[in-house]
């Protein structure tokens, strides 16, 4: 009877050790996602699978982009080098799977801000970094202009997962014109789909298109047409459940647009410590306590104007220097007739 | 009393190690789900998709439940799969039998095809044939027409419709065409084994299958005509085929890839079965004066299923199974509309995958059951 005993007890406690190890785990402790990246030693982020500009590896394996810079700006606030981090390459479909099983920190991904994804899947916006809206890409010799030249049996290409499938639906409902969606997992294979002739018209963010365009085998066979079918205000996400690490992620984002807006660049914020301006000396920490709320030091922000630039020149950087949208259109700062317009670090 | 325990002990700890593992992974994600704000729950399945889909052989749209969605990509993944599992067969079966053939380039050529399309890997071969093959295929403008009514074009295949009259004339006369078949069947079984008369069924097979539908055009009043597509402009260069039923490209390409790959495996089976009955056998058919025809029929045939079969059902589950890469080439399965797109619009990913999940184990196990049911048939007869 007692024979099997041992194995039973080892069995028992073994169980035990699990529910633990999780009911640990679990307990609320403040920023459990900032102590585990200082542990670990880097930041890890949610990027796309290659999309010039926003997220895009080059042959060596760099990170460039401007979602890509707002993981950096956190690297450079919680472990003070913008190059700590450790970008995962995620498809639409997989993006919000691989934040809330905690295999990302931060998904910084052109991600578009609704309030089903908000509210139900268990994620939390922070911001704005960039804003977009949906958009037709043609070929030019279509002879199509515009979108109201769109007709009955239309096939358009785009990606699975996103809100361009839903808004592409309203936009041909509300117009009564019947079209073929022919939707994809990856961006590339929708670029190389469109490019080989199998759909008329190629619609995503506006953003996106012009950056896809610059992988078609000839850029100038295709325009994208001036209307603007939707609202797509893009920004990183975080997991709920972590206010303390919502807070770095979003002040990362806020102090770079904030540094713009008072003229504090990569070069000369060291010397902007001086300044006679007390909200300038806030943002390069020498003024206030302002890193002590997350558990940070006080030239959190000062590393991330220092080391990856306020939002001006992370702009012209990747986007506009690149020549996917020169113009910076309402990505432009609120007194310089845009709406980029956050709260003030104080 | 001990002695008992030693024969059940070890099962009970299995069985109790086992209900511990699930039920702590049960716990752990209830836990975690509910800590980071996730609710479980299948209602979304009534809610609006408000997503359209490419290709759809119910009526959907949007304004349809999530659920209707998932019965479009279950049905489209059902459509390729009968698809790929019929073509696969017949070309499998002909590659089969030519690898036996004793023609040297028939031979050498079966047993090319087979070592070229599988060791390539499926989904290279998909992105071959959807990528590669599409490219090279004209714009409906520049289509040739294929015996002046259908045209391939880069946008799909635009075949006539059949427009009917009277169609249930004619599929009773198909009904009963194939009900007379059978009972002429029956009975020429029953005269083989009563007098040993020798019937030609086949031939009274195809006769009554053409001659009463036939007739059910002179005098039933059936009439077929087709509505041919024609091709209508969009753009200054665009153009579309309208009317007609169009086969989107995706669908052509994954059937294709599929099938040929599988053949490939199916054609070893066959093979197998072939090279697996006994030369005896033959031989000993041949010896009391069986035609080759009826050793091929009565002989090694039945003998040959009796391998074929088993091996043969492994890859038509394979090939159901591999159709779920439909999702790299736009082909709407249930991988890519349900455990896609919809997982994506509501965030469901537990209650999807596993729905998902369970649709396929159910969809093997159906095929599974149809063919065990099919081998016991042929199974060697105790009596």
């Amino acid at each position: 009877m007692f024979k099997y005993l041992k194995q039973l007890t080892s069995l028992v406690a073994m169980v035990a050790v699990l529910f633990t190890f999780t009911t640990e785990t679990m307990a609320a402790k403040k920023s459990k996602t900032l102590k585990n990246t200082q542990k670990k030693g880097f930041v890890r982020c949610g990027v796309s699978q290659g999309l010039p500009g926003f997220s895009n590896a080059d042959a060596a394996g760099n990170w460039t982009g401007v979602d890509v810079d707002v993981c950096r700006a956190v690297a450079a606030a919680v472990l003070g080098d913008a190059n700590k981090v450790k970008f995962t390459p995620l498809s639409a479909k997989e993006r919000f799977t691989a934040l809330t099983s905690g295999e990302i920190d931060i998904l910084s991904r052109n991600t578009t801000w609704t309030l089903s994804r908000d509210a139900d899947i268990g994620l939390t916006f922070v911001g704005v970094n960039f804003y977009d809206g949906q958009g037709f890409m043609v070929r030019k010799s279509s002879g199509i202009t515009s979108t109201s030249q769109f007709k009955n049996g239309i096939s358009a290409c785009t990606n699975i997962g996103t809100t361009t499938e839903l808004n592409m639906r309203d936009f041909f409902n509300s117009r009564g014109i019947s079209y073929e969606p022919v939707a994809f997992e990856k961006a590339d294979e929708v670029v190389a789909a469109y490019d080989a002739g199998r759909c008329d018209t190629y619609t995503t963010d506006k953003s996106g298109l012009a950056a896809q365009r610059t992988k078609m085998k000839n850029p100038d066979e295709h325009i994208v047409l001036p209307e603007t079918i939707s609202k797509e205000p893009l920004g990183p996400v975080v997991r709920q459940g972590d206010s303390v690490w919502e807070d770095i992620v979003r002040w990362s984002l806020n102090t770079m647009i904030e540094a713009e807006e008072y003229g504090i660049t990569s070069a000369n914020a060291d010397s902007m410590k001086t300044s006679d301006n007390p909200q300038i000396k806030r943002l390069v920490g020498a003024e206030g306590e302002m890193g002590a709320a997350f558990g940070l030091d006080n030239e959190w922000n000062l590393r991330i104007i220092k080391q990856v630039g306020n939002y001006g020149e992370s702009y012209k950087r990747n986007i506009a220097d690149t020549g996917i949208l020169p113009d910076r259109g309402p990505n432009e700062l609120w007194t310089k007739g845009g709406i980029l317009y956050v709260p003030p670090s104080r | 009393m001990n002695f008992k325990l030693k024969d059940i002990g070890p099962q009970l700890m299995t069985v109790l190690a086992v209900v511990l593992v699930f039920g702590f992974f049960t716990y752990n994600a209830q836990v975690n789900m509910e800590s980071r704000g996730i609710d479980f729950g299948y209602g979304f399945l009534s809610q609006e998709s408000s997503f359209d889909v490419q290709f759809s052989l119910i009526e959907y749209d949007g304004s349809h439940s999530y659920f209707r969605a998932y019965l479009v990509g279950l049905l489209n993944t059902i459509l390729v799969s009968v698809i790929g599992i019929i073509l696969a067969t017949i070309l499998g079966v002909i590659v089969g039998i030519a690898r036996l053939s004793p023609n040297y380039l028939i031979n050498k050529f079966a047993a090319f095809y087979v070592e070229f399309f599988r060791n390539i890997p499926l989904l290279l071969q998909i992105f071959f044939w959807y990528f590669a093959a599409l490219r090279a295929l004209p714009l409906p403008q520049d289509a040739e027409a294929m015996f002046g009514i259908s045209f391939l074009t880069i946008k799909g295949l635009y075949v006539p419709a059949f427009i009917w009259q009277n169609f249930n004339v004619f599929f009773y006369s198909v009904v009963a065409a194939i009900i007379a078949i059978i009972i002429i069947r029956i009975h020429a079984k029953k005269l083989q084994e009563t007098k040993g008369k020798q019937t030609p069924v086949l031939l009274i097979s195809i006769g009554l299958i053409f001659i009463l539908p036939l007739l059910s055009f002179l005098i039933g009043g059936v009439r077929l005509s087709f509505e041919v597509p024609v091709l209508k402009q969009l753009a200054t260069t665009s153009f579309i085929y309208e009317g007609g039923v169009s086969l989107p490209p995706e669908l052509i390409a994954l059937a294709l890839s599929l099938s040929l790959y599988t053949a490939t495996f199916i054609a070893e089976c066959v093979r197998a079965g072939i090279q697996g009955v006994g030369k005896g056998q033959k031989e000993a058919a041949a010896s009391i004066g069986l035609t080759p025809n009826q050793v091929l029929k009565l002989v090694v045939m039945p003998q040959a299923l009796r391998i074929i079969i088993p091996p043969t059902t492994n890859q038509y589950l394979n090939l159901t199974k591999n159709s779920s890469l439909a999702a790299a080439i736009a082909y709407p399965d249930l991988v890519l509309v349900f455990a896609g797109t919809a997982l994506m619009q509501t965030g469901k990913a537990i209650e999807i995958v596993s729905i998902t999940m369970f649709t396929y184990l159910s969809l093997s196990i159906s095929i599974s059951i149809l063919m065990n049911w099919y081998n016991r048939k042929i199974a060697i007869q105790e009596k």
